[in-house]
């Protein structure tokens, strides 16, 4: 094979896995800001979170990555849940939400951030899947495991969250709540309720999508930062609140960010994923898989 | 008879595939009052919206005092005199009442913003000795007042007063009738857009019913309620 | 003001200061700081100042668009850091001094604000504060792959030899520098507030719908706002290079500037101009004084903490607090 096209496949096969991991780390985001309209500039910082806890726990019991941020799910739920009565209380409630609540989640961000460093230390934590040097190789192509797994294990998440959200009458309600408030009130369903419950299965989602990160590659407690901005344009490009939009979107920005860092040096891929996120809100704002207003 | 202030052409409007309003025509001669009624979802809002400029497109057109609207900003509308109310009155919170009347004589750009002329604007609708008070300070009639000043802040020669009485006890209805008797009669053009029957009938020197986004009648206010169709479409017998 | 329920009697209107009376207060006020920190004349005294007063031009700038309009700038970094390296370019590729240097970095954030503006300020507020995120993001790849201004590694930048206008040291005309700006800064926020400017972005930040029907051009307030605000924020940067001699991409788009260009107006109060310039003296005198006795993740630390806690409990800032209507 052409050498070019062996680098080209190659560069697009494994940003297709980074892109399962962007589609973890963007689908809860797809919830709040997409479905609930709540800004939560913290996800990534959540996000971090549970790939450093997973780290710690990993190196205390040894037990999987990815199996250990499953267990943490409950715990994020819970606290995801807990923020948004606060949110809710402090800010939708007095329809102050624009710059307050904006605030109150880079406020978050930043201790959460800040405590990591104080506790943990700045340096990168890391945690090893048994899998995690092994390699299958079809044709030219590397498939290493160590982003194959992650990857698989994150769109296999996003389907059952898609499921719940099409078939249970929970999931529909939070659907609903995205759509029109006032239609929940009428069939007597509490809109704070549903909320308080989505935004929990928002940053349980990102537990696990740490969970995938630190597989892929060391964490330290700033690494959040870089994914700030990829996730809100993955979840913007993807259309909101589509989950289908969001992981096609997640899958597209892998890729570009990937075919770029190799042709032309990874110090680069940043500048042209966020381009593309620019133009699509100068061109299309309602996302590349949304349909118009 | 007097000249035509406003003629709309076949004006519709879809959201996807739901059509809100369409082929709407409509003829308002300046100095009338004309009322707008429909049941809810027939399309009087989106009306509303279309001829205030808050949606980037519709079909049809709008021709105001001679000059077609096309795609003109709401702002611009607004300056050329063509004010409007909301259904819900949405004072600007963090500003005094006097500062609410000051933001559209500020842009008029020809009436210099003094606080004499402010204060003149809230003197016709009650409002002076609450003039430093923030708007949360205010009762809902006082509010629908204030929304009421600022809209007619710049006299304009139409007004759309969009549901201005809407949740008010009857006392409160007639007050703010009379206020819109008294714009009507310094010169300002009325469509109101109302539920409160006992205000439309009382209003109106002409009604106008929207179906289901379409116009069904449009006429003498008694002939127009007895006519079976709206009848049977807005009292739902 | 108080809601004490008065007769329908008017209040009368307050009374205030007009633009030449405040502008020759904050040029008086600017003088006495100068001639004061001359005084002391102590190298630390003149580096905290300036560091302080550069967060005042900061947040003060920030608050143009993020408190008068209501549209939050996560990318206050991203301008910052244009106007830092801004100073480094044109240094370099003109010889030219701090002084023109500042006038050049109005140029670049004012067309990076206006720029930003015209992308996204049709959309609802969140994508315009996610776009400047993402600025920050392009705009910090660009300077690293910038091999002219140093790229990753950085740059020096040498202070001149000589001290102007008879300054004691080089530290010390900096620092006036920063106080002129600030005291400038503050009178222009001022000025936008109290003009049909300030009405109009007050009016569209509490319902922009509303402020059409009123015949405000929300649409081109807000890129003037914009651009302003971006314009300030790059001349808070710009002196950054001379303070310490050396840039990195790292520390000039570094998010303490990002999380303090919006904790200090809102720990103030983003309604009035004496909001940001309060909260920008508190918070950065805590942190000057915290880098001297704790680490700078504590540091850090204290402001995510009060941030959150303010927009919590004191949503309209200290001045809110003292003021107590609303």
């Amino acid at each position: 094979m052409d050498p070019d096209l062996a680098l080209l496949l190659n560069g697009v096969v494994s940003g297709l896995l980074l892109g399962g991991l962007y589609a973890a780390a963007a689908a809860g985001l797809s919830v709040s800001f997409g479905m609930l309209d709540v800004v939560n500039i913290a996800h990534p910082a959540f996000m971090v979170l549970g790939a450093l806890l997973v780290a710690v726990l990993w190196g205390a019991t040894g037990l999987d990555p990815l199996l250990l941020s499953l267990l943490l799910t409950p715990a994020f739920w819970a606290l995801g849940a807990l923020i948004y009565v606060a949110y809710h209380h402090f800010f939708e409630r007095r329809g102050d939400e624009a710059i307050q609540g904006l605030a109150f989640f880079f406020g978050i961000m930043f201790i959460i951030e800040v405590g990591l460093v104080m506790t943990l230390g700045p340096e990168q934590h890391f945690a090893d899947a048994a899998y995690a040097n092994t390699t299958w190789r079809i044709g030219e192509i590397d498939l290493p495991l160590r982003m194959l797994v992650p990857a698989a294990v994150a769109l296999a998440a996003i389907g059952a969250l898609a499921l719940f959200l099409r078939r249970s009458f929970t999931g529909r309600a939070i659907a609903a709540v995205a759509q029109d408030r006032e239609a929940l009130r009428l069939l007597a369903i509490d809109p704070v309720r549903i909320k308080r419950l989505a935004f929990g299965i928002s940053v349980a989602m990102a537990a696990l999508a740490g969970g995938a990160l630190v597989v892929v590659q060391p964490v330290d407690a700033w690494s959040g930062h870089i994914f700030i901005g990829r996730v809100f344009a993955i979840v913007i490009m993807g259309g909101l609140a589509s989950l289908g939009g969001c992981v096609l979107a997640a899958l597209a920005f892998g890729v570009v960010e990937n075919v770029t860092a190799t042709f032309y040096g990874p110090s680069w891929s940043p500048a042209v994923a966020f381009g593309c996120l620019l133009l699509v809100l100068a061109i299309r704002p309602q996302g590349l898989f949304g349909r118009a207003a | 008879m007097s000249e035509i202030v406003l003629k709309a052409e076949g004006v519709g409007k879809r959201f996807g595939g739901f059509t809100a309003l369409s082929g709407i025509d409509l003829e308002v001669r300046a100095g009338e009052r004309l009322g707008l009624i429909g049941p809810n979802g027939s399309g009087k809002s989106t009306f509303t919206n279309c001829l205030a400029g808050a949606f980037a497109s519709h079909d049809g057109a709008f021709t105001f005092k001679g000059e077609k609207l096309g795609r003109l900003k709401p702002h611009q509308r607004a300056r050329r005199g063509l004010a409007r109310t909301f259904q819900l009155p949405r004072p600007f919170k963090g500003l005094t009442v006097i500062e609410n009347i000051r933001v559209p004589l500020a842009y008029a750009g020809r009436d210099a913003a003094t606080e004499a002329r402010a204060m003149e604007c809230l003197e016709t609708v009650e409002l002076a000795g609450k003039a430093y008070r923030m708007p949360k300070e205010l009762t809902q009639v006082e509010l629908r007042r204030l929304e009421l000043a600022r809209a007619t802040a710049l006299r304009p020669e139409l007004l759309i007063a969009d549901e201005a009485m809407a949740g008010l006890s009857d006392s409160e209805v007639d007050q703010i009738l009379g206020l819109l008797f008294r714009l009507n009669e310094g010169g300002t053009t009325i469509i109101m857009i109302e539920h409160v029957m006992r205000a439309v009938t009382q209003f109106s020197q002409r009604l106008a019913v929207l179906v289901a986004g379409r116009k069904v009648a449009d006429g003498e206010p008694r002939a127009v309620l007895s006519m079976p169709e709206v009848e049977e479409a807005y009292l739902g017998r | 003001m108080s809601g004490t329920a008065l007769p329908a009697l008017p209040l009368p209107a307050p009374r205030r200061l007009g633009h030449a009376g405040f502008w020759l207060a904050s040029a008086v006020a600017a003088l006495a700081l100068i001639l004061a920190l001359r005084g002391f004349g102590s190298e630390y005294a003149y580096f905290a100042a300036t560091f302080v007063l550069q967060y005042v031009v900061l947040a003060t700038a920030w608050n143009i668009l993020g408190g008068y309009a209501g549209y939050v700038n996560f990318g206050a970094a991203a301008f910052f850091a244009a106007g830092a390296y801004t100073t480094v370019a044109i240094g370099k590729a003109l010889g030219l001094g701090l002084l023109p240097c500042i006038g050049f970095a109005a140029l670049v954030g004012g067309a990076l604000g206006l720029g930003t503006g015209i992308l996204t300020l049709r959309l609802r507020g969140a994508y315009f504060a996610i776009a400047t995120l993402c600025l920050s993001v392009v705009l910090q790849t660009i300077v690293v792959n910038w091999s002219y201004v140093g790229g990753s590694r950085g740059a020096y930048v040498l202070r001149p030899r000589e001290v102007p206008f008879g300054f004691d040291s080089y530290s010390g005309f900096l620092c006036a520098v920063v106080v002129v700006l600030a005291a400038a800064a503050v009178a222009i926020a001022r000025t936008i507030e109290k003009s049909r400017l300030g009405l109009g972005l007050a009016a569209l930040r509490d319902d922009e719908a509303a402020a059409e029907a009123a015949g405000v051009p929300t649409l081109r307030l807000k890129l003037i706002a914009t651009t302003i605000s971006g314009a300030m924020m790059a001349v808070a940067g710009a002196p950054l290079p001379y303070l310490g001699s050396y840039v990195e991409p790292n520390s000039a788009f570094g998010l303490a500037y990002a999380v303090n260009a919006i904790a200090m107006p809102l720990i103030g109060g983003t309604a009035s101009w004496a909001g940001p310039l309060i909260g920008a003296v508190l918070l950065a005198s805590l942190q000057q004084a915290a880098t001297v006795t704790i680490s700078s993740a504590a540091n850090l630390m204290i402001v995510g903490v009060v941030l959150v806690v303010f927009v919590c409990a004191a949503p309209h800032g200290i001045i809110g607090l003292f003021r107590g209507r609303r």
